[in-house]
């Protein structure tokens, strides 16, 4: 399994206390920083250290904030939206240590200067926003937040950000429009880094890679480097698995890890069920036949495949599961999620849909290959990562099971009715 | 003139003049007075408006966004059953297809005795205990026609607070 950083003492059953994060180190990294090194001090660790964003795109962290603007007050907006599907990391690292979470938040709000943290949480994590109220509540008493944090002349709180649900809530933009109350489209108009929430600087990070910052500035940026598999990778990656496999679940394993030892620490194949395919990241990324079972599981080795990481969330597919029933389904959810700002997205996908509908239904004819291709394409001129993103399972299954599409059409149903 | 009773008026009226910028509220307001009214009815959008300072059209703009405001009346318990594709991959007849019919109602509907509505939902970030509902708030999961009738038999049972998801 590895060196376990953000899961480390992982209870079974409940979250670790601030006590028992206290006897492994925790808190120590901010007493150590706030008020005795510099915010620029912070910014250059986490540089160095190569965290890459864990919320999808895996920008780097350290200079996503050496872009933070002048203005202030500053924000931090830690984001537990995910609602990524088949994403379910955050949930469980909360649950496990909401200290660690907090600290991260904490460390990350003093390299930016930011004044107040909004942790933005999805409605159905409605127990996990309990916990991180309760457990902020213990971290203000504790001297960790709020006025003058350990005696220093660094003030910051947090406040819970309670969605009410859609997806779309979880990009960047988008979300700080939600927290002001505005119907959340996204924004590209602006930067969020000078004039996000409320006009001001803002950075919005994932709660993993937040949660990643105790552990670099407590044990350097060449140990979290030296933690991942991968040649240009750093630090750890919360993998979720789920599907057709044994032991579904969220294991912490090296940045890198190869697919196949990320599915045998899931507890390999279920019985009966033979690898078929996988998402690597969420439904905005694409299938992948087993041929890619050596693949390292991180943002540049999946990205010479053609694929990208995004979340982590590994989704297994067994040779029994129709494909094409598995990307309708996933086009049925972006069709609904669509904000419905840009026209690519709001018309194109309901036509994408509406083609792998019929498929599905034995009714497909063979060019509805082709202008499912031109179609999924055509989502790449949207206004903001979400259709792209809709558009990768469509390009795997074309990709990779084409024949799987042949045989819907050329049996006049789907070859997996009835088995 | 407002219907809210007045220790409510009063509360929801401190709520948003303690925020920094008031309509950073409208979300907590909805779910107040949607538990208030039992869903987020014409009335409850007109005394969103009132208290925020915005108009109903704003208001209305984000009650028919979000899905876990519901815009028209919902039973004691909304059960979110999870279509995602984890889900939908252990579906062998449907959770969706048989809470339905077991308590008589469509999607988004309410059973006769005024308590259960059923909503398909977007992945609920629970998929390794596939398939999966959320119920008021709390997870359901490894769902089979007996584990349902278990809970819908105990939430029939036992008393709980009004929660509407929150
Ligand atoms: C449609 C869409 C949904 C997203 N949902 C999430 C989410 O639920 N959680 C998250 O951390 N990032 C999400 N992102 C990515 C955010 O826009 C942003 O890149 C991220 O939160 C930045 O954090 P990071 O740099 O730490 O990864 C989403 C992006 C898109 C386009
Ligand atoms: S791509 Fe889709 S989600 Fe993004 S702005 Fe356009 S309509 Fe909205
Ligand atoms: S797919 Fe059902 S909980 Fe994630």
């Amino acid at each position: 399994m590895g060196e376990q950083v953000l899961l480390l003492n992982r209870q079974p059953d409940r979250p670790l206390s601030l006590e028992e994060y206290r006897q492994s180190g925790g808190y120590e990294a901010l007493m150590a920083a706030v008020g005795k090194r510099t915010p620029e001090e912070l910014r250059q660790l986490v540089l160095a250290s190569g965290l890459r964003g864990r919320g999808g795109a895996g920008f780097p962290a350290g200079k996503k904030w050496s872009f933070i603007g002048k203005g202030h007050p500053r924000y931090l907006i830690p984001n537990t939206d995910e609602m990524e599907p088949g994403t379910f990391k955050d949930r469980v690292l909360v649950n496990v240590n909401p200290h660690l979470v907090l600290e991260g938040i904490i460390l990350s709000a003093y390299a930016i200067s930011a004044a107040k943290g909004i942790f933005f949480i999805r409605p159905s994590y409605e127990m996990d926003a309990e916990l991180i109220e309760r457990e902020l509540g213990v971290a203000r008493e504790a001297g960790f937040l709020g006025e003058n944090i350990l005696g220093s002349d660094f003030s910051f709180d947090l406040v819970v950000h309670r969605s009410a649900g859609r997806y779309i809530c979880g990009e960047a933009s988008a979300q700080v429009n939600a927290i002001m109350g505005r119907r959340p489209h996204p924004n590209k108009e602006v930067h969020m880094t000078d004039a996000g929430l409320w006009g001001k600087p803002t950075i919005v990070n994932n709660v993993e890679t937040l949660a990643c910052v105790p552990a670099i500035l407590r044990k350097g940026p060449d140990w979290f480097k030296g933690l991942a598999r991968s040649k240009d990778g750093a630090g750890t990656k919360l993998f979720c698995v789920s599907g057709r496999v044994n032991r579904p679940g969220c294991y912490e394993m090296p940045m890198g890890t190869p697919f196949n030892e990320i599915l045998d620490e899931a507890g390999g194949m279920s019985p009966g069920s033979e690898l078929k395919a996988f998402l690597p990241g969420g439904a905005s990324t694409s299938f992948m036949p087993p041929k890619f079972s050596q693949v390292q599981m991180d943002f540049e080795p999946l990205k010479e495949t053609g694929n990208r990481l995004g979340t982590g969330a590994i989704m297994v597919f067994d040779q029994n599961t129709c494909l094409v029933g598995a990307t309708l389904n996933l086009l049925d959810y972006f069709t609904r999620e669509s904000c419905g700002f840009c026209t690519p997205c709001r018309e194109g996908l309901p036509f994408i849909r509406d083609l792998l509908l019929r498929l599905e239904h034995g009714e497909g004819k063979e060019e509805f290959i082709p202008m499912l291709k031109q179609m999924a394409h055509h989502m790449f001129k949207a206004y903001c990562a979400f259709a792209p993103g809709a558009a990768s399972p469509v390009l795997g299954l074309l990709h990779h099971f084409e024949a799987e599409i042949r045989e819907h059409i050329s049996q006049r149903q789907c070859p997996f009715k009835g088995k | 003139m407002s219907t809210l009773p007045p220790e409510l008026q009063t509360e929801l009226a401190q709520q948003v003049a303690a925020a920094d910028h008031p309509r950073e509220q409208v979300i907590n307001i909805m779910y107040v007075l949607q538990k208030h009214y039992g869903y987020m009815s014409d009335e409850a959008v007109e005394e969103a408006a009132a208290l925020l300072d915005m108009t109903p059209l704003e208001v209305e703009e984000l009650a028919t966004f979000y899905d876990f405001i519901y815009r028209e009346a919902v039973g004691k318990f909304v059960i979110h059953v999870c279509d995602g594709v984890v889900c939908w991959m252990f579906h062998e007849g449907s959770v969706f297809d048989y809470l339905c019919e077991k308590l008589g109602v469509c999607a988004g509907g309410v059973s006769a005795d005024g308590m259960f509505t059923v909503l398909p939902s977007a992945c609920l970030g629970f998929c390794d205990h596939a398939p999966a509902m959320l119920i008021n708030g709390v997870f359901y999961g490894h769902l089979n026609p007996e584990k349902i009738d278990a809970i819908l038999e105990k939430l029939r049972r036992e008393y709980c607070d009004l929660v509407i998801c929150r």
